[in-house]
């Protein structure tokens, strides 16, 4: 007979509702009436006016346009170089520096944001000084944004892919280099499908941690050039404001049928690879 | 399978092996990495293009900060500090240096209570998000597969909704006319509302819930891995529950507890968004008082010199993280 009231489990249930609560209050009040977010008008709601107030906000649907456009581009080259990383990492053996690039890789990881966003910001002002001599201009936006976030999220992706990487051995690439395939070919044809799947979900974490930066982009960022986060920073530090609850919800909703549907795929995967072991044995 | 790994231990015949047989006979599999570094020309441009990216987007920064953090602040010039290097009339170079950043830091009382004041929440916060945590990747670890799948993914959801968005929850929650006291004052249990915005309170409550799952996976992935026939041997041997956790699960799960709390409080240390939303604005966190430094007075060289300390505080735990991560790894890895 199993207990289910022990101390961790009921410290499990309690952690959960911590967890859990303050997203709900806000879904719950973003269908509130009332100005004062925490007075329920019994009257007047449920009422959906702060959705359209928010999409009738012209600063925040183009600051959204804007965090989508840098975080599909950042979080699609930071896969890129992450990967390359991992691999290095995690496949190509002791060489020199490799000390170096495991700390520059895991560095990012905890370093705080604040000191991320001072040093690339003065990065980028003495590299448009030196490169103002050479009649190069180039302002304070949307690329000095992107290279700030691939820089912090390829971290993320390096870490996946190499701890993925680690889970499984080296052998099926080193049956097709004997066999003669080129390592470029190893790489595509075995390597790359078998870290998909930790390749994906670091793309879509870099997409989230570009997404959700406030800290840095305020840095590296120019004067017209404010991200999703930023206008909401601003707006919430001025006070509580119920459509920031209502574009909550919609984030909460977005990532709740991202779960649904990769859960429906993973379970379809699952399913599919049974059915091949199963179709392989029978063969043998 | 089976049939093709007995034609491998036993090579068929009279001894002619193709020269790759033999290879694997004498000196076991070749590695990976033994194959690219002899044959592969395009090694060394897959190893340079993220090591070069790291060095020019986040070395190269560093040293600028470390250069500015010298410098002399000169409140009308653009950028504003003097040259640290200059050419004399006479063709010899002048080296400036000046460490008055940095003295001010250790002088100035409202540098050194902010210092006091980052570490004294990172400690407290980083203290009672183990004290939660730890039970909690307990729990999970110690449940049945499928509902551990579930329970993980419960911890980790809230990560993916944005992280700025849950701190602003809290003020609907926290404030006096805020959710909590409401519920408080209708259930009789106050009359009147607790201030809890604008608190440290405030401010350790928004770590914990930001850094929860940081600390959860960790202590999940270490006790997830225990030997369950320790404890029963234990009990066999008459120790009581207690005691068999604080005899063998306790010191077990020490790289854990150790990893999990590095990755709480260094961020915590600089934490710059959870203080300036839910935190006082008479006691400023030492990441707030950068921020303002540099935005607010645009003096450089102390932004910069507070960075640089803020660094030589964290490298220490920095490096025991890295450390532990770098064993999971090897552990993970065969």
């Amino acid at each position: 007979m199993k207990k289910y009231l022990t101390f961790p489990n009921f410290m499990l249930a309690v952690g959960l509702l911590f967890l859990y609560i303050p997203i709900f209050s806000m879904v719950l009040y973003s269908f509130n009436n009332s100005r004062l977010v925490t007075v329920w008008d019994h009257a007047n709601s449920p009422t959906l006016k702060w959705y359209a107030e928010l999409f009738r906000n012209r600063a925040m649907l183009e600051a959204a346009w804007l965090s989508i456009r840098v975080a599909a581009m950042s979080a699609s080259a930071a896969v890129v170089l992450g990967t390359l990383a991992g691999l290095v990492l995690a496949r190509f053996g002791p060489f020199r520096g490799r000390a170096l690039l495991q700390g520059l890789t895991t560095a990012p990881l905890v370093m705080p944001e604040v000191i991320t966003g001072l040093s690339m910001l003065l990065l980028f002002v003495s590299l448009e000084s030196v490169l103002a001599a050479f009649g190069i201009r180039f302002g304070r936006g949307i690329l000095t944004i992107t290279l700030a976030h691939i820089t912090f999220t390829m971290a993320y992706v390096t870490v996946i892919v190499q701890s993925r990487l680690a889970t499984f051995d080296d052998s099926l690439e080193e049956a097709a280099l004997d066999l003669g395939a080129r390592p470029a070919k190893v790489f595509f044809r075995i390597t790359l499908p078998l870290i998909m799947p930790a390749i994906l979900s670091g793309w879509l974490l870099a997409f989230t941690l570009s997404w959700d930066d406030v800290v840095v982009t305020q840095f590296v960022s120019g004067p017209g050039y404010n991200t999703l986060p930023m206008v909401v920073f601003s707006s919430v530090r001025r006070g509580v404001n119920p459509s920031v609850n209502a574009l909550a919800t919609l984030m909460v909703l977005v990532v709740a049928a991202g779960v649904v549907v990769s859960a429906v795929f993973m379970k379809r995967a699952e399913k599919k690879r049974e059915r091949e072991t199963r179709l392989a044995e029978a063969g043998l | 399978m089976s049939t093709r790994g007995t034609a491998l231990d036993k090579p068929p015949g009279s001894g002619r092996v193709g020269p790759l047989w033999e290879l694997f006979f004498r000196f076991g599999p070749p590695r990976w990495s033994e194959y690219i570094r002899r044959n592969w020309a395009g090694q060394r441009l897959v190893i340079a293009v993220p090591y070069l990216w790291l060095i020019v987007f986040f070395l190269v920064p560093f040293l600028i900060v470390l250069k500015i953090s010298f410098a002399e602040f000169e409140p009308f010039g653009t950028p504003p500090y003097a040259p640290i290097l200059r050419w004399l009339e006479d063709g010899a170079v002048q080296v400036k240096l000046l460490f008055g950043s940095y003295s001010y830091l250790l002088h100035e009382p409202l540098y050194v209570s902010a210092w006091l004041y980052s570490i004294k929440v990172a400690l407290v916060s980083t203290l009672l998000c183990l004290l939660l945590a730890y039970p909690m990747a307990y729990a999970i670890a110690r449940s049945s597969p499928t509902r551990r799948n579930v329970l993980l993914m419960l911890v980790i959801l809230p990560f993916w909704t944005s992280f700025l968005l849950r701190v602003y929850a809290w003020i609907g929650l926290l404030k006096n006319d805020g959710v909590i006291n409401n519920v408080l004052q209708w259930l009789g249990i106050i009359d009147e509302p607790v201030v809890m915005m604008n608190t440290s309170l405030a401010v350790y409550i928004g770590i914990v819930y930001s850094y929860l799952p940081f600390m959860i996976l960790p202590l999940y992935a270490n006790l997830e891995k225990h030997d369950l026939t320790l404890l029963e041997a234990a009990q066999d041997l008459g120790a009581g529950p207690v005691r068999s956790f604080l005899r063998i699960t306790l010191p077990l799960s020490v790289p854990g507890v150790i990893a999990g709390s590095l990755l709480v409080f260094i961020p915590a240390v600089g934490e710059y968004v959870i203080p300036s939303l839910l935190g006082s604005s008479d006691q400023l966190m030492i990441a707030g008082l950068l921020s303002d430094e540099f935005n607010l007075n645009h003096d450089w060289p102390r932004a910069c010199a507070v960075a640089i300390a803020m660094l030589l505080l964290l490298v220490g735990p920095m490096m025991i993280y890295q450390h532990f991560q770098n064993r999971e790894l090897k552990v993970g890895r065969r």
